[in-house]
């Protein structure tokens, strides 16, 4: 038997974009450095020299002007992607994203929807300081007409993008600097993932992890600190935040009567907030305790090593989170 | 073919207030009698003009009797810009503009009942009453919106042209044909938004005109107080690369004849262009402006340059138009606003389930889809597939 190709999460997006370019004309990749200089994290090495400057296409550093620039082209029925170098430069692009792409369809009344995929780097990890560590999900997420996926391996990484360009409305899709040497099995053979199904990636019976993107490693970390402990975890990755797959989280928390939120944004409005509530809301009689959640810390991204590690959710506080609330077992 | 008249320059008291409001001393001179264009296409503009006016007046009217809410902004004045400009385009090319979009709806061809119904909050709006008076759209007639955001749409209008450029040269492998209008206040000119969307068309080659109305005021900030190099716009545009033209937004003949020749060449060139469009707002910004800002006398000068008088004078000058034909003209757009407020009136506020449409085209949780409004025949979009819906599943 063959070995299962293992690719790194980089290659992995560049496959989606390179497979969904070759079927679509329409798609089109723009962004500051992808095209001469491969990109900045290297994602899209290789494209410019199989599509060409006129798919691929160097933009100057302004997020404003390029990502109303890609709405203003879909809505003309291209399907733009545009990478971010890092969804930390996305705020200077606030208006065009969150005023235009996810409102177009809406405030038109059905006229003019708008198939924009943007995607880029997202999350502390890098000591990069308190500008360029910006978890965005926390404040995008908030925003109805836009779907967000945040993948956590190569496999997903692939199949969500691929359904992001395919798809007919606005993507914000939320890479990891820190994954992307990361590698994982991704088949040669072309598969879509839907969006609003979470993955089991770890069956337990004792308390449901609920994670997406980075921390989702942490939470595989600390469920196997928990079974030497005696403590059985389920993990769940949800890969995308809008839609929220509760139901998969639900029915895990109605087995195992305990649940943890690990969600790498701030505390307060974020995803994390808005899951542990549907989840009290739906295991109301099934919960031993509340909903505990683990997030970064409610304060800038510090840059020093050991402060940015005691700033991000860790395996650590995933286990001190899972014992308080299994605490009866 | 007739040629016209020259337009009658101004007064030279007039040429010091346009100084003054427009910070520029020269003095634009009349283009129209560099054009021909037969007498029946500048009755129509006169038409539509009356039309635009017209629509507007009741939509103050209208707003007073509290059938209008939130914010709304009369083109009145300006009907000259929307109209020569529109003319000068083809129908296939797309119009952006800002908020004060209701002139350009009705120039590029909408029914002035989907606008009216639009502003009363109605189904039958072009929106489904879901926009609003900034935020007018019509597909059919290839007007991508109205947009509140002070410079948003500027951005959205170089990607207009890009993607007119891409699909004729890279997935259709024809030359480009086709350019994009993209409107914008003098105010819009202080956004940053704008400056990059400027430096990406020229940088590349986007066939989008930019077209300034500069009516020397954004609210109450004459344009000198918020703006550089008031008196010379067309820098900005040079700065860029990118060419610049200054236009006398008050006569439609000559924005048509000026645009007409600005349009043909970025077409041809595939380049983007820049317009300083001189012209005036006669009524406040919004509902709510006493014009405090500006004297009496300031807007009688721009008044005495009506583009509807002018233009109804050249022709009457020309012997082009009886009075009794100007007469049943104003009477036709008359009938046509009272039965557009009246067919508003009757349009029903949009159904509670509406809230949850044209969200997403493709439908998940709370989110049912997505339909066209009646003035594009109400067919239901094609959503891609389905997601599965937590909400039932968990009831
Ligand atoms: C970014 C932003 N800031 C402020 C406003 C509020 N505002 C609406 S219109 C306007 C004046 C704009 O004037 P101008 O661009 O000259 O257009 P005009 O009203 O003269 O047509 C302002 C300040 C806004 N809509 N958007
Ligand atoms: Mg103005």
């Amino acid at each position: 038997m063959t070995a299962l190709r293992e690719i790194e999460f980089r290659d992995a997006l560049r496959e989606a974009m390179s497979e969904e370019m070759r079927r679509d004309k329409r798609v089109m990749l723009m962004g500051e450095e992808v095209a001469q200089y491969n990109g900045a994290y290297k994602v899209s090495r290789g494209m410019l020299e199989e599509f060409g400057p006129r798919r691929i296409i160097d933009t100057p550093i302004s997020e404003s002007g390029f990502a109303g620039m890609a709405i203003g082209a879909a809505m003309m029925g291209l399907k733009p992607v545009v990478e971010f170098m890092s969804w930390s430069f996305s705020l200077v692009a606030a208006d065009p994203i969150l005023n235009n792409a996810p409102k177009m369809l809406y405030m038109s009344g059905g006229q003019f929807g708008c198939s924009v995929v943007f995607r880029g780097n997202d999350g502390a990890g890098g000591q990069l300081g308190s500008t360029h560590s910006w978890c965005v999900e926390g404040l995008y997420s908030n925003v109805p007409g836009i779907k967000i996926a945040i993948p956590s391996n190569p496999y997903d990484a692939k199949g969500l993008l691929k359904t992001s360009i395919r798809g007919s409305d606005p993507v914000f899709f939320l890479e990891s600097e820190r994954m992307l040497g990361n590698k994982g099995h991704v088949p040669e053979e072309e598969y879509l993932i839907p969006f609003g199904q979470a993955a089991v990636i770890h069956e337990g019976t004792d308390c449901t992890l609920a994670s997406w993107g980075r921390p989702v490693h942490f939470c595989m970390e600390a469920a196997e600190e928990l079974k030497k402990q005696g403590i059985s975890c389920e993990v769940i990755d949800l890969r995308t935040v809008r839609p929220l797959d509760v139901g998969t989280v639900v029915r895990s928390v109605r087995k195992t009567s305990a649940c943890v939120v690990v969600d790498q944004s701030w505390s307060f409005g974020s995803p994390g907030s808005e899951l542990a509530s549907q989840v009290h809301r739906h295991c109301f009689d099934d919960l031993d305790n509340y909903v505990h959640r683990v997030h970064s810390a409610d304060v800038p991204t510090p840059y020093a090593t050991n402060l940015e590690q005691e700033y991000l959710p860790n395996a650590r506080k995933i286990v001190e989170a899972v014992r308080s609330a299994t605490y009866n077992l | 073919m007739t040629t016209l008249p020259p337009s009658v320059p101004s007064a030279p008291a007039a040429t010091e207030v346009h100084a003054k409001v427009f910070g520029a001393t020269e003095h634009l001179a009349p283009a129209a009698a560099k054009v021909d264009v037969p007498v029946e296409r500048m009755k129509q503009w006169l038409r539509d003009m009356l039309l635009i006016r017209e629509f507007e007046v009741r939509c103050m009217q209208a707003y007073q009797e509290k059938k209008i809410g939130g914010f709304c902004h009369v083109y009145i004045g300006q009907e000259a810009v929307a109209v020569g400009c529109t003319a000068a385009v083809e129908h296939r090319d797309p119009i952006v503009t800002a908020y004060r979009d209701h002139g350009h709806a009705l120039a590029r061809g909408m029914d002035p009942k989907y606008c009216m119904a639009e502003m009363f909050g109605r189904i039958g709006g072009c929106a489904k009453g879901k926009g609003g008076s900034m935020h007018m759209f019509d597909r059919d007639n290839n007007l991508f919106g109205g947009h509140g955001i002070v410079g948003a749409q500027t951005p959205l209008g170089a990607g207009l042209a890009f993607a007119c450029k891409y699909m004729d040269e890279v997935i259709d492998g024809k030359p480009s044909s086709r350019v994009a209008l993209c409107f914008l206040g003098d105010g819009a000119l202080n956004q940053g938004a704008f400056h990059e969307a400027l430096n990406l068309a020229g940088l590349f080659d986007l066939p989008v005109i930019y077209v300034v109305e500069n009516n020397g005021y954004s609210m109450g900030t004459a344009i000198a107080r918020g703006t550089t190099m008031a008196h010379s716009l067309v820098t900005k545009a040079a700065g860029y690369g990118i060419d610049g033209y200054v236009i006398d937004g008050m006569d439609v003949v000559d924005v048509y004849a000026e645009m007409k020749r600005i349009a043909d060449r970025c077409r041809a060139t595939s380049r983007p262009a820049f317009v300083d469009m001189r012209t005036y707002r006669y009524k406040g910004h919004s509902m709510s402006d006493p014009r405090k800002y500006r004297t009496k006398e300031e807007e009688e000068v721009f008044e005495a340059e009506d583009p509807i008088g002018k233009l109804q004078r050249r022709l009457q000058a020309a012997g082009q138009l009886g009075d009794d034909e100007f007469k049943a003209m104003q009477k036709a757009v008359r009938d046509q606003v009272r039965e557009g407020v009246a067919w508003s009136d009757a349009s029903p506020p949009p159904p509670l389930e509406e809230l949850f449409t044209d969200v997403y085209l493709e439908p998940w949780g709370p989110y049912t889809g997505s339909a066209q409004p009646a003035m594009n025949g109400g067919t239901v979009n094609p959503a891609g597939f389905k997601t599965i819906d937590t909400k039932e599943e968990l009831s």
